[in-house]
């Protein structure tokens, strides 16, 4: 691989990295990257360079599975792609990252990874492996460019969860949906006034329709808008469409 | 039913199906009245989730829902309206965000009402000092931004806690979805116009007296999993990362001394 696409293990793993300056010291030998890419390994994924001992047609696509299960993993998907965005952002902040900044997009940081930790722990052998992102359009050195993504992970996160909630058969999981979802819009209203500070943008009409409603979108549309950054091939067969 | 024809197919159907209903009422003024309702809330059916037309009749829970949540909006509206009418209250540089997020309960209150027809609840008279505890609640901008933020993450906490009566009225409970995270986008901001962080921190508030809008918040079990055992994220952010619901009953006891009539 090139110097602009490096594997960058341990900041898609289950927890983060003990101190900040560790961390730091960590990317300074990977310090260019820009594609994020992290190796699948839980204990039940089939590895990729392996042949597939039940082939199918795609034999390297992760099945999300089917059902309730099938809606959890997708969003673990996504968790997983904030995860892995904001674990790159922290540990290599943009030009002109103010302390107090860094201070609040750090704490987005663990939100998501403790959103992606328990769902990971709470579909147990269900839980999809990890994935393989691309994130080689973010420039993790501007402002403007990581602010700008993080608004369009976060506020797609709202409309995920938002459009996932009726697809959910079990009360509980949707309860679990809904602790989360409100989470993430915090985060999205955060990020947009970081970008627009003091505005309407934190709720502005661009997301927030004319009813007062912030977006839902179904899985089949969510996964296409993040399909730029997703590299593995996903098997959504088994999501509920309804 | 000519007033119907300027709609479009899936608003005249769901008229129709609203008219049905009301004709099963068997009463000829209230039909009339629904209509109406239905005009006023021609923006609805624009909506990019496409959400309420697949909406059959209402049940007895998804009205009882849909009041009690039409119930918050109009508190929170009447809050904003009269925040924003009160004279050097909110400061200029603030009209922006303040008006935003009244506009957007007004809207709430607007498809609420227009969803539930003459099902819908009166809007109440209220008293924002809670008979004297928030006094200066209209003079002094800083009693205002929290009541402000405790009035959004209530109401936060309040649609989270209706989600599962909604779970089977389909686009119904994808609406209340989209109006809870707007709400949530609310707090956060409000929050950090006070200089709290965005997201809510254990049951920690600064206003005594909102102590019971963020009580159970520290909760970090979910689905008998305690979500700080699964992570190495520090426990704060753990609990930082979910918000909490809240029962009717649990939102009515902090919504109630709000409420006169």
């Amino acid at each position: 691989m090139s110097d602009t696409e490096t594997l960058v293990r341990g900041e898609d793993q289950e927890s983060p990295a003990p101190s900040r300056t560790n961390r730091r010291a960590f990317l300074k030998t990977s310090a260019a990257a820009l594609a994020l890419s992290v190796v699948a390994c839980g204990d039940d994924e089939p590895d990729p360079f392996e042949p597939d001992p039940d082939p199918d047609p795609d034999p390297t696509a992760v099945d999300l599975g089917t059902g309730d299960i099938a809606v959890l993993n997708y969003a673990l998907v996504l968790e997983r792609l904030e995860a892995g965005f904001w674990s790159e952002v922290v540990s290599n902040p943009y030009v002109g990252m103010e302390a107090t900044e860094l201070e609040t997009l750090t704490e987005i940081r663990d939100h998501e990874i403790a959103h992606r930790d328990f769902l990971i722990a709470a579909l147990g052998p269900d839980a999809i492996g990890e994935l393989e992102f691309d994130l080689s359009a973010v420039d993790f050195t501007s402002r403007e460019s990581v602010l700008g993504t993080a608004r369009t992970f976060e506020d797609l996160g709202v409309a995920a969860y938002n459009g996932a909630g009726q697809l959910l058969e079990n009360v509980d999981f949707l309860l679990v949906a809904g602790k989360i979802v409100s989470v993430e819009a915090r985060h999205a209203s955060v990020v947009r006034d970081l970008l627009q500070p003091g505005t309407d943008h934190f709720a502005g009409d661009d997301v927030v329709d004319a009813n007062g409603l912030d977006g839902a979108m179904t899985p089949q549309e969510v996964l296409t808008a993040a399909g730029d950054f997703i590299v593995t091939e996903l098997d959504t067969s088994g999501l509920p469409t309804a | 039913m000519s007033d119907l024809t300027r709609f479009g197919d899936e608003e005249r159907a769901l008229a129709e199906r609203i008219m049905s209903r009301r004709t099963a009422l068997n009463d000829a003024g209230r039909l009339g009245a629904s209509l109406l309702a239905v005009a006023a809330i021609p923006t609805l059916f624009r909506g990019r989730s496409g959400s309420l037309l697949a909406q059959e009749a209402l049940t007895e829970q998804e009205m009882a829902t849909l009041n009690f949540a039409l119930t918050l909006e109009y508190l929170e509206a009447a809050f904003y309206e009269q925040g924003l009418a009160a004279a050097g209250l909110v400061p200029d540089e603030d009209r922006d965000v303040i008006g935003i997020i009244g506009q957007h309960e007004d809207a709430h209150v607007a498809l609420l009402a227009g969803v539930l027809g003459d099902d819908a609840v009166a809007e109440p008279v209220f008293d924002f000092t809670a008979g004297g505890s928030f006094a200066d609640v209209f003079t002094n901008y800083e009693t205002f931004l929290a009541l402000a933020q405790g009035f959004e993450d209530t109401g936060v906490r309040a649609y989270k806690g209706q989600a599962g009566n909604l779970q089977s009225s389909g686009s119904l409970l994808t609406t209340a979805l989209q109006i809870h995270s707007v709400e949530g986008r609310h707090a956060a901001m409000v929050r950090r116009m006070r200089g709290q962080k965005g997201w809510i921190v254990g049951a920690e508030t600064d206003v005594a007296a909102l102590e019971a809008v963020y009580a159970g918040e520290g909760n970090t079990t979910h689905l008998g999993v305690d979500a700080t055992t699964t992570t190495e994220v520090p426990d704060e952010q753990v609990g930082e990362a979910f918000d909490e619901p809240l029962t009717e009953e649990e939102v009515l006891a902090i919504a109630g001394p709000f409420i006169v009539a």
